[in-house]
């Protein structure tokens, strides 16, 4: 018997990510935002959790990928962290998964930019790899744009 | 400390309770000053020490107990009149409560008792119990104890020491026996009688406070407003049900929710309002420390104590009221020898107020002391360059005045450990505009000086108006608004100019400053207005000193919002205060005018590159003295020009809605009663006053006459506003006119709002006054 870690496991495009369950608090189908200006376009906006404002956080965007395809409706997933609570905008929710610490593996070398700056390492299942999430570091940003009032205008 | 680990509750009780009872121990050592022979006082005090002392042992906080234990053998000796309770006996009491309260805050912080050695403090407190011991041979268990308490740790100066305190305690007097040691009791109290009830004892033991009250974490309190808020949406989603539903079970549960619902929104706001008095609480001990450190006599009158307010609030008004109350004692209050040869009683005092008033409290902080130096505060704004020798011609008293709370400002005259440390009211200002207060200081020479401040009940509900922007909502907390101006698609070209790409309009003849808000928030506009096709709404803001005009898309509403903090990611966006969850369920952005503002470049940081433009300060302000003027027609077609400056408001009410008395038209407004003027009475129309009708809408220009007087005058229409009068013929011919100008191309009567009332008084009140 090893021991296990569990996961709440969703999916990116063709990347099949996991955080650790002990931070999602809950999963909530897409919710109207309200935008938020002279922020970058990593910040979705603002949802309203049952009276806590949210800020919502296109995950797609954060982990520098392509556009999210119109047809695809985002989820929410809630993640509670010590000092805050935050939603990150994923294609589809997965499974919560308990995987084996032996099938880990730190990410490879030739992992590059953010990805590998948000990545901690990679669980080996049967037919897909599953990438582990540093939590904090994924929340850790500051998406106001600094005042140059030229071409930053959004779209 | 691993030895505490099990006690860690324990111990933070015993941190939390202690530095309460010693916050009471404060004040009633401060009060036992005043009236030594105030048994209950003492017996309170001694209490406090005493149980320290006792969850000091048991925990094994060596420290803390000896020095408590120190502390209460002199206490006992006092209690039992032993000794007499002289200035220094206090002050080496509360070294000792300062001693205590910082082992404690260790204790909280650290787990530890700190490194701060207070062995000197200590024998310093035995070796004045020891001075007495003799008297004292029959002692109770307490000094019996503190003489065979291990005195191994004595330093060398302990000799020293004693012989000082023999000094003072040598000064002994037959302590005044059983005099009455309350005051009576009354709205006002003073530090020596405690406000809650001043026959009980001082303070009620330990026990019976843990018996009613819990402490509450605020995280708590704030989930559960959220909580409430979406109870609240929910409950407004449902009455909308019933509205279209006909099952009176359904309507009368609903009725039933709704009434929960607000009280328990009421119950949950309540949980976090605090009386004032909480941190009024302190000011006492500051007041009384550091009026001796200036040799002053000062003492310190509260009124209101009980006023409420939201936790978070009280404690961010808890530095600039320090600071303000310091500022009192250390500039304000003047010396006893001063104080003395201008007839005043030697002790100065310092009056505390608050109490709820339109939705806001007000806290008033007056001194009887020397008031403030309007030439000195001249001569040290020009020497620091705050204002040029022409602007402070024009300036009013009461403009002078408040330069003192200009950044860089500080009238002290020499630097003093209290104060001059280069911060000053500019500090108590921002911190109190910070929580959307105001700030007001009057002040008459030799007289004294009153600090107003307004400040909102709470932080949490604050009234805003809605405005758009590209079909977005945004709120604008109602404190930074001045006024709403909408120009007409048609005038837009000519209204508003451009200097340089920057848009400018003319508010009563001042340049307003324009910011476009789509174009701040990055979300495109047009940028210039030469092809708007649309009207324009402005929002006049002030931010610090100045004004400027925000153009938004649409004006919605006005709204109370409950302000909810943003994110970590996105706090940095200093136009943002934060959100609020809107009416219908959806998140709207606070705007922060200040951000706002400073990111559109409207005030700069060098406060003092560009001088406060206050209307009164214009430029042009020459020689003429330029007032605007509103212009008016009245009911007999006659056209008048009333000063603008003197016009409080513009009203519209219902004939029907007029009442007599005194042989006059009177209206009841904003609570008091106003009395109406039909403004036709003085001024020359070709026509004759139309029938009155009960079902007319009359319009009112509402006025003030120099002694604050409000007026109500009648008037038909109101037609402009003016700069530019030509000059004035026909002075004085008649009365409640000032003369007659020639404005906008026609003959117009200037009205003297000064004589309509003596006029009036005089002219006899025909019949077609009364309606």
């Amino acid at each position: 018997m090893s021991d296990t870690k569990q996961f709440c496991t969703f999916h990116l495009g063709n990347l099949f990510l996991g955080i650790d369950v002990a931070c999602v608090q809950e999963v909530l189908r897409y919710q109207q935002v309200t935008e938020v200006p002279l922020t970058q376009p990593v910040v979705e906006g603002l949802i309203n959790l049952r009276g806590q404002i949210v800020t919502a956080i296109d995950f797609r965007r954060r982990l520098e990928m392509e556009e999210r395809p119109p047809s695809c409706e985002p989820t929410n997933v809630v993640i509670r962290t010590n000092d805050e609570v935050v939603s990150l905008l994923v294609d589809e929710i997965g499974d919560v998964l308990e995987v084996p610490d032996e099938s880990f593996e730190p990410p490879p070398d030739q992992l590059k930019g953010i990805a590998r700056e948000l990545i901690t390492g990679i669980y080996k299942l049967e037919n897909k790899l599953l990438l582990v999430l540093d939590v904090k570091k994924t929340l850790d940003f500051n998406a106001a744009i600094t005042m140059a009032p030229s071409s930053l205008a959004k779209t | 400390m691993s030895d505490l680990e099990g006690l860690d509750e324990i111990l933070s009780d015993l941190v939390i309770e202690s530095l309460d009872g010693l916050d009471q121990v404060d004040r009633d050592l401060i009060a036992l000053e005043k009236d030594p022979g105030s048994t209950e006082t003492l017996s309170s005090i001694f209490r406090t020490v005493h149980s320290i002392k006792g969850a000091s042992g048991f925990l094994t906080l060596t420290k803390l107990e000896s020095l408590a234990h120190a502390g209460e053998s002199l206490l006992s000796l006092l209690r039992d009149r032993k000794i007499d309770t002289s200035p220094d006996t206090i002050t080496i009491l509360l070294r000792m409560v300062d001693a205590l309260r910082d082992i404690l805050t260790h204790l909280d912080k650290e787990g530890t008792e700190g490194p701060n050695d207070y062995s000197e403090l200590k024998e310093t407190l035995l070796a004045l119990v020891d001075s007495t011991s003799p008297m004292a041979d029959q002692g109770t268990e307490e000094t019996r104890s503190s003489q065979s308490f291990p005195s191994g740790k004595s330093s060398p100066d302990t000799v020293e020491a004693a012989g000082n305190q023999e000094e003072s305690s040598s000064s002994m007097e037959v302590p005044p026996s059983n005099e009455g040691s309350e005051k009576s009791p009354g709205s006002t109290t003073d530090e020596t009688g405690l406000p809650q009830n001043p026959s009980a004892p001082a303070q009620p033991l330990p026990g019976s406070v843990a018996d009613s009250t819990i402490r509450v974490d605020v995280a708590t309190l704030d989930r559960l407003m959220n909580l409430v808020g979406e109870l609240v949406l929910a409950r407004n989603q449902i009455l909308q049900f019933t509205s279209s539903l006909e099952d009176t079970d359904f309507l009368a549960t609903s009725q039933h929710l709704n009434l929960v619902t607000t009280e328990l929104q009421e119950g949950v706001m309540k949980t976090r309002m605090q009386p004032i008095g909480n941190v009024w609480n302190k000011f006492p001990r500051i007041v009384r420390d550091l009026a001796t450190s200036c040799g002053k006599k000062v003492r310190i009158l509260m009124e209101g104590r009980e006023t409420e307010l939201d936790k978070t609030i009280l404690e961010s008004i808890k530095d600039p009221l320090t600071h303000a109350i310091r500022n009192s004692v250390d500039h304000g209050i003047e010396t006893p020898k001063d104080r003395k040869s201008l007839g005043k009683p030697e002790e100065g005092t310092i009056t505390l107020r608050a109490f709820h008033e339109g939705g806001q409290v007000n806290i008033e902080i007056s001194d009887d002391g020397a008031g403030l130096d309007l030439d000195k505060i001249k001569e040290k704004a020009l020497s620091r360059g705050l204002v040029t020798p022409d602007q402070l011609l024009t300036m009013s008293e009461r403009q002078i005045i408040h330069l003192i709370m200009k950044p860089g400002f500080s009238t002290a005259e020499k630097v003093t450990n209290v104060s001059g440390r280069g911060v000053g009211m500019d500090v108590v200002r921002t911190s109190i505009e910070k929580i959307g207060g105001t700030l007001d200081i009057q002040s008459a020479k030799g007289e004294g000086t009153v600090l107003k401040i307004k400040i909102p009940l709470t932080l949490a509900i604050i009234p805003a108006l809605i405005v758009t922007s590209k079909g977005d909502r945004f709120a604008i907390p109602q404190v930074s608004l001045v006024e709403l101006v909408r120009i007409e698609a048609e005038k837009v070209k000519e209204e508003i100019e451009t200097i340089h790409g920057c848009s400018v309009y003319r508010l009563r003849g001042n340049l307003l400053p324009l910011v476009d808000l789509d174009q701040q928030l990055l979300r495109g506009s047009s940028g210039s207005f030469v092809d708007h096709l649309e009207e324009v709404h402005i929002v006049v803001l002030q931010a610090d000193d100045r004004q400027f005009g925000l153009i938004v898309e649409n004006i919605l509403d006005t709204e109370e919002i409950v302000v909810k903090p943003l994110g970590k990611q996105i706090k940095s966006v200093t136009a943002f205060a934060g959100a609020a969850i809107m009416g219908d369920g959806k998140v709207a952005l606070i705007l922060d005018v200040l951000g706002i503002a400073h990111q559109a470049g409207v005030i700069s940081d060098e406060g003092d590159a560009e001088i406060i433009e206050h209307p009164e300060v214009l430029p042009n302000a020459s020689s003429r003295e330029v007032d605007p003027l509103l212009l008016v027609s009245c009911d007999n077609g006659a056209r008048a020009a009333i000063p603008l400056s003197s016009v409080s408001r513009l009203e519209e009410i219902q004939r029907s809605s007029i009442e007599h008395a005194l042989g006059k038209d009177v209206i009841q407004y904003r609570g008091n009663i106003v009395p109406l003027i039909p403004l036709s009475d003085f001024t020359t129309g070709p026509r004759n006053r139309p029938e009155e009708n009960p079902d007319d809408q009359l319009n009112l220009v509402v006025v003030h006459t120099n002694s604050g007087e409000p007026l109500a005058l009648v008037v038909e229409e109101i037609l402009d506003i003016v700069d530019d009068s030509g000059p004035l013929t026909n002075k004085g011919k008649r009365p409640g006119i000032k003369g007659v100008s020639v404005i906008l191309g026609t003959v117009t009567e200037v009205i003297e709002i000064e004589d309509l009332r003596p006029a009036m008084a005089s002219s006899t009140m025909s019949d077609d006054c009364i309606a």
